[in-house]
């Protein structure tokens, strides 16, 4: 697993426990109550230490290679799961997975980027960075879960909408867009959870939703740190200042009353133990169907449509 | 005096003169402008009065909001609305300088509240909400207020049952007010989803410069999507793709006409027919 330069310090202190047994055993001496000790404090140590992150600390985490992907999500929560492909337009866009599964017995259109844990992979998915026909894909199988009353679950982890000639030939920006304005019209709970990077319009064109939830280590911006440093500071090694002035962590974004909830990480962040992760967000994900469900079409709608209407802060 | 410091003098000595010179030039610039097309010297007057189009080549220039609304609404139709809203700084955001301070300096050479003016007008009789934006307060940026604002001059359409017309001119999302402005996406969106649903004609006009979150949000799910003639028109910036494809972009890239080219347009308009091209639309739209 790829250690981040912030936990060689734990790291260092386990492989030196570790070291110390194996002396142990070899020479015969007993120390265990000093082992018992150091045990204790690297614990204590590493709660700490993942308590007190800075914002482009826990920013490596949301992009660790190992970070559970949305067809990780997949196999974790759900069962029977149909990927549906194509924007019946002429592309499959990988960067963006749909299809239909069962959740607790509860049929769902589940969607997402999907990003991958090798270069080979990340080829594939293109870093999680779709294109238009992504968004078109995405929206078909809106569409599609509207028509047979199916609620939506979306899983974002985007650094963003592809910036590539072909993207704007074919109307990024639209694609979005329609997207945004589209989802304000369906009669079905829409769910949306930001598992790792929430990165601009390309995360928002997921997460136009009834109920909007982030990992605690995932993070949502109007650009990534380093894109925001390079333009307001002139200076892209500026990205850690840019990080925390962006507010962009889930603690953050709650308090701004942007997201609905935080869902809770393993110790050491989601890639420590994907089946404690896929738990907490399934239980999160569908409490909110539940609730949702009950809820008439149309106040669904309007409710969303308040949602989003609400926020903005501004003098008058 | 080191050999190194008189080299230093005398640097400093020349950029001092070359400010002087260029400060010359800034007192003509108020009775002369150059062409950035065909580079011809031209007499603000005549740019004026040719509603701010070069008269020798037919250039653009890019307007502010007022010159706009100037041009668009029958004369003392136009009523601005929601000018009370003004921006706030949620973040206390800083960067190589402080937002508060930005908006000031904005606030200063504009003239203006913020980068959008809301209202209700007339256009050929016809009456009009409208979300006129302008590039020159921050780039035209897309914060809380401009989202208000659009959003408001929507559900004032709503109100009246009226077409809306939303001119854009933005560098995109602002920065400074992070995802508070993305938010702005998903709520302009959405109020045109209620435009939609009202069933009352939505127009956009997307003008010289129409980037990001405002490109991939109202600006492009009009009914009618009309581009100015000369405005650039993209989702992300020309360096941006270039950087990330290592290739360079055709020199069309990104322009009203490759906009057309690949379908992303209804039509192109020239500044002198694009009032009449809106009234011609909104009484081809009446039932």
């Amino acid at each position: 697993m790829a250690i981040l330069e912030f936990e060689k310090p734990l790291i260092e202190i386990q492989e030196k426990i570790k070291e110390l047994k194996q002396i142990s055993e070899a020479s015969g001496m007993d120390v265990s109550e000093q082992i018992e000790t150091f045990e204790r404090q690297a614990s204590e140590y590493k709660k700490e230490l993942y308590a007190n992150l800075t914002p482009s600390q826990r920013l490596q985490i949301a992009r660790h290679s190992d970070r559970p992907t949305f067809l990780d999500y997949v196999k974790l929560i759900t069962t029977d799961f149909i990927e549906l492909h194509g924007d019946r337009q002429g592309t499959d866009d990988r960067a963006i997975i749909g299809g239909i599964a069962k959740i607790d017995g509860q049929s769902v259109v589940i969607v997402g980027t999907q990003k991958g844990k090798t270069t080979k992979e990340n080829l594939i998915y293109n870093f999680g960075m779709p294109q238009p026909q992504g968004y078109r894909k995405a929206l078909r199988l809106f569409y599609h879960a509207n028509k047979f009353n199916l609620p939506i679950i979306t899983l974002i982890d985007t650094p963003g909408a592809y910036p590539g000639m072909k993207a704007e030939e074919t109307a990024q920006g639209t694609a979005i867009a329609e997207n945004l304005k589209e989802m304000a019209k369906l009669n079905v709970p829409v769910i949306a959870v930001i598992t790792g990077e929430g990165c601009s319009g390309g995360a928002l064109g997921l997460a136009v939703a009834d109920k909007v939830f982030m990992l605690e280590h995932s993070y949502y911006t109007v650009i990534s740190p380093e894109g925001c440093a390079s333009i307001l500071w002139r200076d892209a090694s500026k990205a850690d200042v840019a990080a925390q002035a962006l507010k962009i962590t889930s603690e953050d974004l709650l308090d701004l009353g942007i997201i609905d909830g935080i869902i809770n990480e393993p110790l050491g962040g989601a890639h420590c133990n994907y089946e404690e992760i896929g738990n907490s967000l399934k239980t999160t994900v569908m409490q909110a169907v539940k609730e949702l469900k009950k809820e008439k079409p149309e106040t669904l709608k309007q409710e969303r449509y308040n949602k989003f209407r609400r926020m903005g802060v501004f003098c008058q | 005096m080191t050999v190194k410091d008189w080299f230093e003098q005398r640097k400093e000595l020349q950029i001092k003169r070359r400010d002087e010179k260029t400060q010359i030039d800034d007192s003509l610039g108020k009775l002369w402008i150059k062409c950035y097309s065909c580079n011809s010297q031209l007499l603000k007057k005549d740019v004026e009065e040719n509603l701010e189009v070069c008269p020798k080549c037919g250039y653009h220039f890019r307007i502010n909001a007022r010159t706009r609304i100037n041009q668009l609404f029958d004369e003392g139709t136009f009523e601005e609305m929601f000018g009370n809203i003004t921006t706030a700084d949620p973040l206390n955001f800083v960067d190589t300088d402080a937002y508060k301070k930005r908006i000031a300096l904005a606030k200063a050479k504009t003239n203006m509240n913020e980068a959008v003016i809301s209202g209700v007008g007339k256009i050929d009789g016809n009456e009009v909400a409208a979300a006129v934006m302008d590039f020159e307060f921050m780039g035209g940026s897309m914060g809380s207020v401009v989202g208000e604002k659009v959003t408001l001059a929507m559900e004032e359409a709503l109100k009246r049952k009226i077409p809306m017309i939303a001119v854009t001119a933005s560098g995109g999302a602002r920065m400074q007010e992070s995802i508070l402005s993305l938010m702005q996406m998903a709520k302009t969106s959405c109020a045109v989803a209620k435009l939609n649903e009202a069933g009352l004609l939505y127009i956009t006009v997307l003008t010289e410069p129409t980037f990001g979150g405002v490109t991939a949000s109202f600006a492009t799910i009009g009914d009618i999507i009309i581009a100015e003639k000369d405005a650039r028109i993209g989702f992300a910036g020309r360096r941006v793709i270039e950087q990330t494809i290592r290739q360079s972009l055709p020199a069309d890239f990104q322009t009203a006409n490759y906009l057309m080219k690949y379908g992303q347009i209804d039509m192109i308009s020239s500044r002198a027919e694009l009032k009449s091209t809106i009234s011609k639309l909104i009484n081809l739209h009446k039932n």
